[in-house]
């Protein structure tokens, strides 16, 4: 072959990752704007107003302690939104067909999306952090844990997006996941609250959202208190990922919703 | 060589509906092949399957040699393809779109960028490089679409209706430089609903009709196929009654004007003589419809009546 794979996919991944780099930064006031005002609004409410009524909460102040569970509600959210958002429309535009044409693989095509996803999600987590040091004194206790906990889990729900963009048929499919499954779980994934705050058999009920774990072990990473035992979450945020990987790759492959 | 072998591909969707049935054809090397039908026949679901946007349900799919289920990057790097629908990014510019295309062939965005200022010059868009594609006119989207095709300069160029909606001036110029494009060298397979546009192109044709193949030959002979011709004259001034020509009635469209069906390739000079001997002054005589569709409608009365047997 003139153009060996390998080459192929190098340079349509970059070529993919730059049309996603352009999208995300030509809406940005969509993109990157909305999620930095809305966790102001956290930070001054919940955290400022409401929060210097709460007293440590895991030794830590209120506000302190709901700055990493902001920061993953943006990460998740925003690496959500991106995908689907972005691979729904070309699905519905058609332009995907540039991509389901070309003799780049299907993971390639995949990786790039969700390499847009992630982007999205840790810049804007990036933005929320910045906001965040405006109103409390942020450290990070271990930094190989933060980093390893925000890249799966902005890979993971730049995979679910992709997922839900799939089998997506019209607008309303793009957001019924976020509005009635994502939020509900990520606000009661103890985003502003300990899990131990919950009474029996709330606390129970509570482990089987997966969110929790990821929220729990983000703010082990970055103040050094968890819930749960951290190796637990990352275990649960490792299989996670990996099933989401094998489910979206399954899809593309076998053209389910962008192919016939 | 064989730019393309079909060897009976079909296609069921959601086993109920047989869009293509069995369908064998072969294409050759630097063609320039007409793929024909009305709407249903099959043809985009036949073009979908050779660019792997559709799944085939059976049958073998071979580009250039290359069998489309073993070589699948291969076999894709082969094809352009310009779709039926307008598939452009609404708000991505026209350059960009070209170069992502190039991109997602493997090729390099220096030389993208050159491919990209060649063809929106060759196809008149160089104005229009920094435009958002929503802003285009239909025209000026549909030759968008062929440079994007061209951008990793396939051996094997698929065109679904690529002048639909594009007025006569903007056809006319796309046709010119879709003959050029395959005079260098490049084959085309067309599907149009302009069948005198796949008459004015194409060397050779199939006529798809509920997804099986019922012509399938040069042009040349599908032409001759054609015994009749209907022709309508038209007067300087009004003409009450006119006698038979050669045993051949008149029909009356209006006062100045008539139709007459004659065998095809008759000497039209005797026809002129035959009004000249009767004082009548003809300002102009042409084909009442297109040859072609003449013979697509025949083929399908005969399609018609052979399953109704």
């Amino acid at each position: 072959m003139e153009n060996s794979i390998l080459k192929i996919n190098l340079i349509g991944l970059a070529s993919l990752l730059r049309k996603e780099v352009n999208r995300i930064f030509r809406i940005w006031v969509q993109t990157i704007v909305p999620p930095a005002i809305s966790m102001t609004l956290y930070f001054v409410i919940f955290g400022s107003l409401i929060g210097s009524r709460i007293g440590l909460i895991q030794g830590y102040p209120y506000m302190t302690f709901i700055a990493p569970g902001l920061i993953m509600m943006a990460v998740i959210t925003n690496s959500f939104s991106n995908v689907v958002s972005s691979f729904f429309s070309a699905k519905l535009q058609r332009n995907l067909e540039e991509l389901l044409v070309s003799p780049m693989a299907y993971i390639t095509i995949m990786i790039g999306y969700v390499a847009g996803g992630m982007l999205r999600g840790l810049s804007v987590a990036a933005l929320v952090t910045l906001v965040a040091t405006f109103f409390t004194d942020l450290s990070v206790a271990h930094p190989a844990i933060t980093i390893l906990v925000i890249l799966l889990i902005s890979f993971s729900f730049s995979l679910a997006g992709l997922i839900n963009a799939v089998f997506a048929k019209n607008f309303d499919d793009i957001s019924i996941i976020p509005t009635f499954i994502l939020t509900p779980l990520t606000y009661l994934g103890g985003v502003f609250f300990s899990v131990q705050m919950l009474p029996e058999p709330w606390q129970v009920i509570a482990r089987f959202n997966p969110i929790l774990y990821m929220v729990d072990a983000f703010r082990y990473g970055m103040l050094g208190v968890s819930d749960i035992p951290v190796t637990h979450g990352i275990t649960i945020i490792v299989i996670f990922a990996i099933s989401l990987f094998l489910i979206a790759y399954y899809l593309l492959k076998t053209g389910r919703g962008i192919r016939d | 060589m064989k730019a393309l072998e079909l060897d009976q591909v079909s296609k069921v969707y959601r086993g109920e509906v047989h869009a293509v049935k069995a369908i064998s054809l072969e294409v050759n090397e630097g063609d320039f092949f007409a793929l024909l039908g009305p709407n249903g026949a099959g043809k985009t679901s036949i073009i979908g399957i050779i660019t792997s946007l559709v799944n085939k349900t059976s049958g073998t799919i071979r580009v250039f040699g290359h069998d489309l289920d073993k070589e699948v990057e291969r076999v894709k790097s082969y094809i352009g393809v310009v779709p039926q629908e307008i598939n452009l990014n609404a708000f991505e510019k026209a350059k960009d779109i070209l170069v992502n295309q190039a991109g997602f062939f493997g090729i390099r965005r220096k030389e993208a960028i050159y491919r990209a200022d060649k063809y929106l010059d060759l196809l008149q868009l160089k104005d229009k490089q920094n435009q958002i594609s929503r802003s285009l006119s239909g025209g000026m989207k549909r030759r968008l679409m062929i440079a994007r095709a061209l951008m990793h300069d396939p051996r094997l160029l698929i065109l679904d209706e690529p002048t639909a909606g594009v007025d006569i001036e903007i056809r006319r110029s796309m046709w010119a430089f879709l003959d050029q494009i395959n005079k260098d060298g490049k084959t085309i397979i067309l599907t149009t609903h302009y069948l005198e546009e796949a008459e004015a192109l194409c060397r050779n044709i199939a006529i798809l009709a509920e997804g099986t193949i019922i012509e399938n030959d040069s042009m040349e002979n599908v032409v001759k196929k054609l015994q009749r011709e209907v022709f309508v004259i038209t007067f300087s001034e009004p003409v009450k009654q006119l006698q038979p020509f050669e045993g051949m009635s008149f029909m009356k469209r209006n006062m100045l004007e008539v139709e007459i069906e004659m065998p095809s390739l008759s000497n039209l000079n005797k026809l002129i003589g035959f009004f000249d001997t009767q004082k009548i002054q003809v300002t102009s005589i042409r084909p009442k419809r297109n040859r072609l569709e003449e013979l697509f409608v025949k083929l399908l009365d005969q399609k018609k009546s052979t399953d109704g047997k």
